[in-house]
């Protein structure tokens, strides 16, 4: 039987403070990536990871009851790969080569390469659909496996999501949760003067899925959200997040806009580490 | 042997999506033009014509069916619109919306993609533009252009916007070596001869066109002479160039920085097969996914260099 890895709560923030560590350096290091896009999600990770949610076994990254994880916003993967190296499926020293020819550790997530990695994405709007597949095939095979796709809000306004939404909700996918960044800002500009998303909630609730509404960044509201979406049933759950982009990193913090694919500048390292207080 | 590094290094001239920004907000005093981003704007440089156009600015968001779909919208409203993002998203994402609303129906709509290419680097494979050409190849009507330079990207655009028809147009993300000072002479559908000779063609387009001068130069320093054709324009192509090349010299080598099938090889292979029939060679990225690293590293690694093309070239030759 597979069992999450369930730290403490004290444990919990530090391999946080970890993991955001982690994304500042690896992609300073690299010289190019998305540490704000990474950064919005590090509680949300840290729970479903080592917060006793995810059941999965990096000696046996295939194993066929694991519950699956796929990031959909395939450019936050310096935060996947923090929390993947962290969980043991690959050496920390690895997120050094972080984007290097050679590397595992592509600019995107490619699961060819990467053990942990559910799907390669990188065109933003498909992993939904690719979870609704793992979810399918669960009930064919009679597996009790669950699974969780992170969706960001900005590539929310792709219709394939939205074509998703539809099915999952009216297959009644019980066994599909969705998280959804939303941290406020696409690339360009704010996802509010783009795609104004609200009210957000109730258009997923019409669409057949149990919805909640929490704070991304408080280790509670994410462990309450994730024990809520494993009682539902009947219903895909979907849980809307919302959290900083560059959560962590005043210097990010203080101008989200400006920061979308940005490393943060080495001369900043020092500080953001200090902030983040790791 | 080591060749011309300098172009390698892909550093002394412009970005050739900077090139077309800077061409579109020129040509946006023409009120017909409208401009529609799929929230890549400040990568595509349309945030140029966004600074000097807002009005006729429309970011769609990260939804690039809506964004094509409203395209030939506009188009067949009398507008003219330039539709940009990242190659790949943009014809992968919305190919049916492309083909049913714009190709089908011969709308004057100009799709842009940057970021085409392996030379994109670290952002790795998902979101370069390998199959891109094929993909607007594959769309009857389709004129499609892959200039190699900032000059030839401003004179590429500026005609696409003149002409009539549904175009796209290809652009690269990182700087790249100068070719034309300026260029006045830039005909769609005709090639650029940019180096005489008779043993050899080499045609080009994109980033492989500097390459194939390297290649040449080096070439000539074995006593070969090579022809260098800048195939800025893929579809159509310049068959009677093909044809001469052909005829003229010992056979033709194309480079192209894209997947072996659907692009510029394949167009050039079958003009010369229907008109003169000649030794030919390829080098490009064969069949396969790239992965990320820094653009040169890359462009060695999937073999796109001026010693491939100097040894394909060889190759051709001694068969
Ligand atoms: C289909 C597609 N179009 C465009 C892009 C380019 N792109 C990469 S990230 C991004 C913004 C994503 O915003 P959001 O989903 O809100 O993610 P965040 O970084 O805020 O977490 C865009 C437009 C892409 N990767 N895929
Ligand atoms: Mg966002």
């Amino acid at each position: 039987m597979l069992e999450p890895r369930t730290e403490p709560r004290a444990q919990l923030e530090a391999t946080a403070r970890r993991i955001r560590r982690d994304i500042v350096t690896s992609t300073t290091r690299a010289g190019s990536g998305h540490p704000s896009t990474s950064l919005s999600m590090v509680e949300i990770l840290t729970v479903l990871y080592f917060g006793g949610v995810l059941r999965y076994d990096p000696s046996e990254p295939h194993h066929p009851e694991r519950d699956r994880f796929i990031l959909s916003k395939g450019h936050g993967a310096p935060g996947l790969y923090a929390v993947l190296a962290e969980a043991g499926y690959f050496p920390t020293e690895d997120l050094s080569t972080l984007r290097q020819l050679g590397s595992a550790l592509e600019g995107h997530p490619n699961m060819c390469r990467l053990p942990g990695v559910e799907a390669s994405t990188g065109s933003l709007g498909q992993g939904l659909s690719m979870g609704i597949g793992h979810a399918l095939a669960a009930r064919l095979d009679g597996h009790s496996y669950r699974v969780y796709v992170m969706v960001g809000d900005g590539e929310s306004e792709q219709g394939q999501v939205w074509e998703a939404l539809m099915y999952a909700g009216n297959r009644g996918l019980g066994n599909l949760t969705l998280i959804l960044d939303r941290n406020g800002y696409q690339q360009t500009a704010a996802v509010a003067e783009v795609q104004p998303l609200d009210p957000l909630q109730d258009k997923i609730e019409a669409f057949g899925w149990s919805a909640r509404t929490i704070d991304g960044h408080s280790l509670d509201e994410v462990e309450a959200a994730f024990s809520w979406a494993q009682s539902v049933q009947e219903a895909p759950q979907a849980i809307i997040a919302n959290t900083v982009k560059g959560k962590g990193v005043s210097l990010l913090e203080a101008t989200p806009g400006k920061w979308h694919g940005k490393p943060i500048p080495p001369d900043e390292v020092e500080k953001a580490l200090e902030e983040i207080g790791a | 042997m080591t060749l011309g590094l300098s172009h390698i290094e892909l550093e002394d001239g412009q970005p050739t999506r900077l090139a077309f920004g800077e061409a579109l907000a020129d040509a946006g005093v023409n009120e017909a033009i409208v401009v529609l981003d799929g929230d890549v704007h400040n990568s595509t440089y349309t945030g140029l014509f966004k600074e000097r156009y807002p009005e006729r600015f429309f970011n769609v968001g990260i939804a690039e069916s809506n964004l094509v779909g409203i395209a030939a919208g506009l188009a067949a409203s009398g507008k003219v619109p330039v539709v940009s993002s990242f190659s790949i998203f943009l014809l992968a994402n919305a190919f049916d919306q492309i083909r049913m609303s714009i190709a089908f129906p011969n709308q004057n709509v100009k799709l842009v993609g940057t970021h085409a290419g392996i030379s994109i680097g670290e952002d790795g494979p998902s979101q370069m533009g390998i199959e891109d050409v094929a993909l607007a190849c594959a769309l009857p009507g389709f004129t499609v252009i892959v200039p190699a330079d900032g000059a030839s990207t401003r004179a590429a655009t500026a005609a696409m916007l003149e002409r009539e028809g549904p175009t796209f147009l290809r652009c690269g993300r990182p700087a790249v070596p100068v070719i034309y000072e300026d260029v006045t002479d830039f005909h769609v559908g005709k090639a650029n001869q940019l180096r005489e000779g008779s043993d050899i063609t080499i045609i080009a387009n994109g980033v492989m066109v500097a390459m194939a001068l390297d290649a040449a130069a080096a070439l000539a320093s074995e006593g070969v002479e090579a022809r260098v054709l800048d195939m800025h324009t893929v579809k159509p192509i310049d068959t009677e160039a093909i044809e001469r090349a052909a005829n003229e010299t010992g056979g033709i080598v194309v480079a192209e920085e894209h997947i072996a099938y659907g692009g510029l090889g394949a167009t050039v292979a079958l003009a010369a097969a229907e008109r003169a029939p000649t030794r030919m060679a390829f080098v490009d990225i064969g069949d396969t996914y790239a992965t990320s690293g820094k653009p040169q590293e890359l462009l060695r690694q999937y073999g796109l260099t001026p010693e491939a093309i100097a040894d394909q070239a060889r190759h051709v030759l001694k068969a």
